[in-house]
């Protein structure tokens, strides 16, 4: 496309050049390091702080001095905006850096199939086992529950709900998504409380806390995706002849198959780290349970607090347990992440 | 293609109850409507069971009381300071939250290059996927030595305000508590506001930028006004998140029974959940009934802000300029 090149604007000797900027940051930088280090208070914190200060005002300062009093707000803002960002993602670095500085320590294929059985005091040994059987089952059970009721709610919101009962339904499950995990599990407690007497332990309870915490979630990706199935593939299904159910079964989630399995392992990653509500149904256990029907059952989240408040060589571990329950949910996201971008259908979005 | 139908197809087409899959559709249908009510039903038995068990405590006088040993006076005595820790804790995490998200969210809608801001909000994203024990546990290890020279200064310097004042480290106070919770409520409150923030009607940032606004001009006059709402339920589902928090909490906070604001010393609040969690596994009897009658009011003003904040999410989206 041949367009006339606009005017030069005749009035560029009013604003910085585009390296200006940078010119500023780097004279900020390094005066602030020279101060810092004169003070003896030179850390990558106050570095980090003190030289977005300096260099705010600095670019402020310039930038009035040469366009004037908007074109500095405008920097300003762009500064701010910009420092909030670094800021936010400060912390995950930080925390990605210490959980696997601390963690990798005892780490390894021996932490990960020993239990805590014998192990006392300061003794180093001791490993994980037990809590990823406890959590594989607590997840699974909550996962049995929420990933069916999740889907046909679901599909009963895009599918056959209507008017008041359909908006009600909405924006309870809104609300649930809100609801303090450990509600959740003080609600399972005492169901299984009313229902089977306080004997009753089992990895059960926790995988109902854990259900509530998940189906909410489990509703909106998979309401999300049966959305974004278009209405004529559901029409042409119609005109074939085949009947609403085998419509919905073989052509609507056939088509957001990959939208719903990654929302699901989102889903779960979201709740397979939700410590509070196993501290208060399932408790803790040393020794490693294999029926989730029966007795009290270890856990990783809750397996990486109580080690963390016990201290001492525990707290070894629950670096190195807290390692292993972030890989497990950074697995699963990324997978879940993945099959959505290889398997969804393609323009959907 | 023209063929002609066999005559008994027709008549068969006829009856309504011969249609084929009917009985599916009676039962999928059936099943995802059960499945919806089973919402309602979920929601209602979270609000009986508690009810059920905490009427106990919710009823008893002070006596009743005497053997719980962190349990003084009658219920409400005891939970007011409870609930004002959980507020107060949830407030400074919001006060620190909410401009930091509203300056993520518009680098990322409006100042970082398209392609950056997708990975980005992903990296935002990220961190809403860290289990809350371990951002507690980063808390209590990184973040409080981090913070304890700032606390330092403010109580030296600033110590003639009766908020700063009393300092001693390690800082297991509620402010601590309140930035952990905020890290924790950024990527929920940042999404939200995002989403908004991507509506703005493309005309009214280009007539702004069109009149020689500078790029922060635009985003006052055209972006901010646009997005007022979304930001006001962003920030009440952001503390409604904060509210419930507890893990980071017990990780952090050195509890207390105290109302006031002396945000520096440790041993003054606790909130609902943490104190929930801290005392729950040891106890028995009436201890429970009133540890799940906290759980109860908690669960009443989480609910209560979830819903405020849902309202005004939906009525925006009926009259927002962006439909």
């Amino acid at each position: 496309m041949s367009v006339a090149a606009p005017p030069v604007p005749t009035r560029t000797y009013r604003r910085l050049p585009a390296w200006a900027p940078y010119a500023v940051l780097v004279v900020s930088l390094a005066v602030t390091a020279g101060v810092l280090t004169s003070l003896g208070a030179l850390t990558i914190a106050s570095m980090f702080f003190v030289s977005a200060i300096v260099y705010a005002v600095a670019i402020t300062v310039t930038s009035t001095v040469v366009e004037g009093r908007r074109w500095a707000t405008d920097r300003l803002a762009t500064t701010l905006v910009t420092f909030a960002f670094l800021l936010a993602v400060i912390p995950l670095i930080s925390l990605l850096w210490i959980v696997i500085g601390d963690g990798v320590e005892r780490f390894g294929p021996t932490f990960l199939t020993t239990d805590m059985v014998g192990i006392f005091g300061s003794m180093v040994e001791g490993g994980v086992a037990h809590a990823i059987v406890g959590t594989v089952y607590v997840t699974g059970i909550a996962g049995l529950i929420s990933v069916p009721l999740g889907i046909f709610t679901a599909i009963y919101l895009v599918e056959y709900g209507s008017g008041p009962v359909k908006r009600g339904i909405t924006l309870l499950v809104d609300v649930m998504t809100g609801i303090p995990s450990i509600v959740a599990g003080l609600f399972a407690y005492t169901m299984f409380l009313v229902i089977f007497g306080p004997a009753y332990k089992s990895a059960l309870i926790g995988g109902i806390a854990l259900a509530v915490l998940m189906t909410p979630y489990v509703i909106r990706s998979v309401e999300e995706m049966l959305k974004l199935v278009p209405n004529e593939l559901r029409e042409a299904s119609f005109a074939l002849g085949v009947p609403k159910w085998l419509t919905i079964v073989k052509v609507v989630l056939r088509t957001a198959v990959a939208g719903i399995t990654s929302g699901v392992m989102i889903a779960t990653a979201r709740v397979i780290g939700e410590t509070a509500p196993l501290l208060v149904t399932v408790g803790t256990i040393q020794a490693m349970n294999w029926n989730p029907f029966d007795g009290r059952i270890e856990t990783l989240p809750v397996y990486v607090f109580r080690q963390y408040a016990q201290g001492g060589p525990a707290a070894d571990r629950a670096w190195a347990a807290a390692l292993t329950l972030l890989l497990i949910v950074m697995l699963l996201n990324l997978i879940g992440r993945l099959v959505s971008k290889f398997f969804s259908p393609k323009g959907g979005r | 293609m023209a063929t002609t139908t066999p005559p008994q197809d027709q008549s068969r087409r006829g009856t309504g109850d011969r249609a084929p899959g009917r009985l599916g559709n009676v039962i999928f249908k059936g099943i995802s409507t059960t499945s919806g009510v089973m919402i309602l039903v979920t929601l209602a038995a979270v609000a009986i069971f508690l009810l059920y068990r905490a009427w106990p405590a919710l009823v008893a006088n002070a006596e009743e009381f005497a053997d719980v040993n962190f349990i003084e006076g009658n219920l409400w005595v005891w939970v007011a300071p409870l609930l004002f820790g959980t507020v107060l804790a949830s407030i400074i995490a919001l006060a620190v939250a909410m401009p930091l998200s509203i300056g993520i969210a518009l680098f990322i809608s409006h100042y970082a290059p398209r392609r950056l801001a997708q990975l980005l909000g992903y990296i935002i994203d990220l961190l809403a996927a860290i289990p809350s024990v371990i951002v507690g546990l980063w808390g209590a290890s990184w973040l409080m030595p981090l913070v304890d020279p700032l606390f330092a200064w403010l109580s030296s310097n600033l110590g003639f305000i009766p908020l700063f004042a009393d300092y001693t480290p390690p800082a297991r106070n509620i402010t601590t508590g309140g930035l952990v919770l905020a890290i924790m409520i950024v990527p929920i409150i940042t999404a939200t506001i995002r989403e908004v923030f991507l509506q703005t009607p493309r005309l009214h940032e280009e007539a702004s930028l069109a009149l020689g606004s500078t790029r922060w001009e635009m985003i006052r006059q055209a972006v901010l006004p646009f997005g007022r709402s979304g930001m006001i339920s962003a920030a009440m589902l952001g503390l409604g998140r904060a509210l419930g928090e507890t893990m980071a909490i017990l990780l952090i906070l050195s509890p207390g029974y105290s109302i006031n604001f002396n945000l520096l010393q440790a041993g003054q609040h606790n909130t609902i959940a943490a104190n929930i969690a801290l005392h729950f596994p040891e106890s028995s009897g009436i201890a429970v009934d009133a540890l799940i009658a906290s759980g109860l009011i908690l669960f009443a003003v989480t609910f209560g802000v979830n819903m405020i904040a849902r309202w005004i999410i939906n009525r925006r989206a009926e009259f927002s300029g962006a439909n």
